[in-house]
């Protein structure tokens, strides 16, 4: 599950999951649904995608501007993020996901644009049994 | 602590690492705001005293009435650095670099457009491309976007984008020297091969508005603009290519920051020596985004010529630019340090250049009574058209306010506002509101921000600028 919670300017994401690929993928949902009507796009391209980062924190931002630098150059809009695999090899973290979506819809399903993931209240932890992803998107 | 000094002006005492003090330009309603923000992880007094504590950091680090936290430093802050023990930081400029404001004059009045106003409405919203997924009229390819780094507005002008006396009234005459195209990334220019002439989304915004009142009749004149005259004003930015810079560049800064041993007070704060290699690397791709935001400006004034033209009938040669100022800057300027004149690394976040009267970089027709200052209102609100003075060039390094500044979240705003609402709230009010997003337009209610009339009359009492106009939307349109 993901929810947006509040920010002064702009907004903050959290990604819920029962292991650290559900929270990432959650996390990358609710950034999707500050941008899009998601429902209404159909998930008919696919893009592979990897990132990589020195922390679980650096890698959430690291693909969460993935997103954004592929919806621009791809021009598809994402309706769907699945994390495949998050693993650690040497002193770096890698991604592996599948964004789904169309390109150019051709319908109402703009909101409003994502500028940047940042830093500000970055936060990957597990608790309770539990993975969170979360922080703060420029809008 | 804060310590009353004047009507309106707060200084934070120096404490802990802070180099110097913090100023705040508010008056007690902001005050408050300012304390309880305090309690939250968000503050932006937290976020002052941060920047106060970076080396190098001349007089104050000032906060002017717009003020709001943003990602290291407040956005509406202003920070002068010495150019020697300096650093430059990615806070003080953020992920929209250049994001701007120009006005365009139209020779028309009020009552020239109000049979049409309609069809301007239409047309606009056609031709202007806006909103998440737009793309624009230009398609570029790699070595066309380094021009757009290189040479900004005056590379579109080239293309047949806009009129060569636009350039003498643009900031930096539409081209900042000191970029270059090479400390950009490919990631970055590939974003914006088609995103020059866009518009944007969240709170960038085309209007057209009328002078409501004038408060010095001899200013105005001198800037064009009387009662009743129809004037065109933009708002965005340098899109994807500047939000790229910013996030390449937070990581090249948090390397750059341990490897000169700067402590990093928040991670959003991460900086480098302006002397070092990489200091200079940030400062030249920040200036390729800059004219990069002023290309996509003058791309923009050439739609709304022609879309202007095309409605009423008039020449598009008519329709000329007032000005064009950026927000998110960082600038090498001239100022008066402890008495002396010294070259130093202006950083405006969320704040407007506005130098006062007699420096060289204002066009010579405003030379005499200062560089006018475009400060937008939120939507269906006033704008305002003010002039910088002397006293804000040894206060606040010549520079202004950028606009009201957000008080209600965007979680909050959509959650007790509805889109549709607010659009027939405004045409009550007697303006046509054209959105590509209703949700859009519910974060972006004027409710969300602080009362620009307040937010003006702050720094107009203090005499760091003076008001020369007020304008009030008839057609607004959003991304």
């Amino acid at each position: 599950m993901f929810e947006l919670f509040e920010h002064k300017a702009d907004m903050g994401i959290r990604g819920i999951g029962k292991n650290i690929e559900e929270a990432f993928s959650e996390a990358a949902m609710a950034m999707l649904t500050i941008m899009y009507e998601t429902k209404k796009i159909k998930p008919k391209k696919k893009i592979v995608v990897e990132t990589y980062a020195d922390s679980l924190d650096n890698l959430l931002v690291n693909f969460l501007n993935e997103i954004l630098y592929q919806k621009d150059v791809s021009e598809i809009s994402f309706c769907k993020a699945k994390v495949k695999e998050i693993k650690k090899i040497k002193d770096q973290y890698k991604l592996l996901a599948e964004l789904l979506g169309e390109k150019k819809p051709n319908k109402k399903i703009f909101i409003t644009e994502v500028k940047a993931a940042t830093y500000s209240q970055l936060k990957v932890k597990e608790e309770d049994n539990y993975w969170i992803a979360e922080c703060i998107v420029d809008v | 602590m804060l310590k009353q000094i004047s009507k309106y002006i707060w200084e934070l005492s120096k404490e802990n690492q802070m180099n110097v003090c913090g100023r705040i330009y508010g008056d007690e309603t902001l005050i408050k705001i300012l304390e309880e923000e305090e309690k939250t992880n968000w503050s932006s007094l937290r976020q002052l005293r941060n920047l106060a504590s970076l080396p190098g950091i001349q007089k104050y680090a000032i906060a002017l009435a717009d003020v709001h936290p943003g990602y290291g430093a407040p956005i509406g802050s202003i920070s002068a650095f010495d150019l020697e023990e300096g650093v430059i930081t990615f806070a003080t400029i953020g992920f929209d670099i250049n994001c701007g404001v120009r006005t365009l004059i139209t020779g028309l009045k009020r009552h020239d457009i109000e049979a049409k106003k309609e069809e301007l409405a239409d047309i606009l919203f056609r031709e202007i491309p806006a909103g998440l997924g737009s793309t624009g009229e230009l398609k570029l390819t790699k070595s066309q976007i380094d021009e757009v780094l290189e040479k900004g507005s005056e590379y579109v002008i080239e293309q047949g984008f806009g009129l060569e006396e636009d350039l003498k009234y643009t900031e930096e005459k539409g081209c900042i020297k000191g970029a270059d195209p090479k400390a950009v990334s490919d990631k970055a220019k590939e974003r914006q091969f088609k995103q020059v002439g866009t518009l944007g989304s969240g709170n960038h915004y085309l209007e057209v508005q009328f002078v409501e009142q004038i408060y010095n009749e001899e200013v105005a004149e001198i800037f064009g603009i009387d009662k009743d005259d129809i004037v065109i004003s933009l708002h965005c930015g340098s899109r994807a290519l500047g939000h790229q810079i910013g996030t390449d560049y937070l990581q090249e800064l948090e390397r750059a920051s341990k490897k000169y041993n700067l402590k990093i007070l928040d991670k959003e704060l991460v900086c480098a020596p302006i002397q070092s290699e990489e200091g200079q690397k940030y400062f030249s791709a920040v200036n390729a985004g800059i004219n990069c935001a002023f290309a996509n400006r003058q791309v923009l004034t050439h739609l709304v010529r022609t879309s202007v033209s095309k409605v009423l009938g008039i020449d598009e040669k008519s329709i000329r630019v007032l000005y064009d100022v950026g927000h998110n800057t960082a600038k090498i300027e001239k100022h008066d340090i402890n008495g002396k004149m010294k070259e130093v690394l202006v950083g405006r976040k969320g704040s407007t250049r506005g130098f006062g009267p007699n420096r060289e970089e204002i066009p010579e027709k405003y030379r005499k009574v200062g560089q006018p200052i475009l400060v937008g209102g939120s939507m269906g609100t006033a704008s305002y058209i003010l002039r910088g003075t002397n006293k804000g060039m040894l206060e606040t390094f010549g520079s202004a306010i950028h606009g009201a500044g957000r008080v209600m979240s965007r979680v909050k705003a959509t959650s007790n506002f509805r889109g549709s609402d607010i659009e027939k709230t405004l045409r009550k009010q007697n303006i046509i509101v054209k959105a590509h997003s209703l949700k859009g337009l519910a974060e972006e209610a004027p409710e969300a921000y602080k009362n620009i009339d307040d937010v003006v009359k702050i720094v107009h009492e203090e005499g760091v600028v003076e008001k020369v106009a007020r304008l009030r939307p008839i057609i607004v349109v959003k991304g």
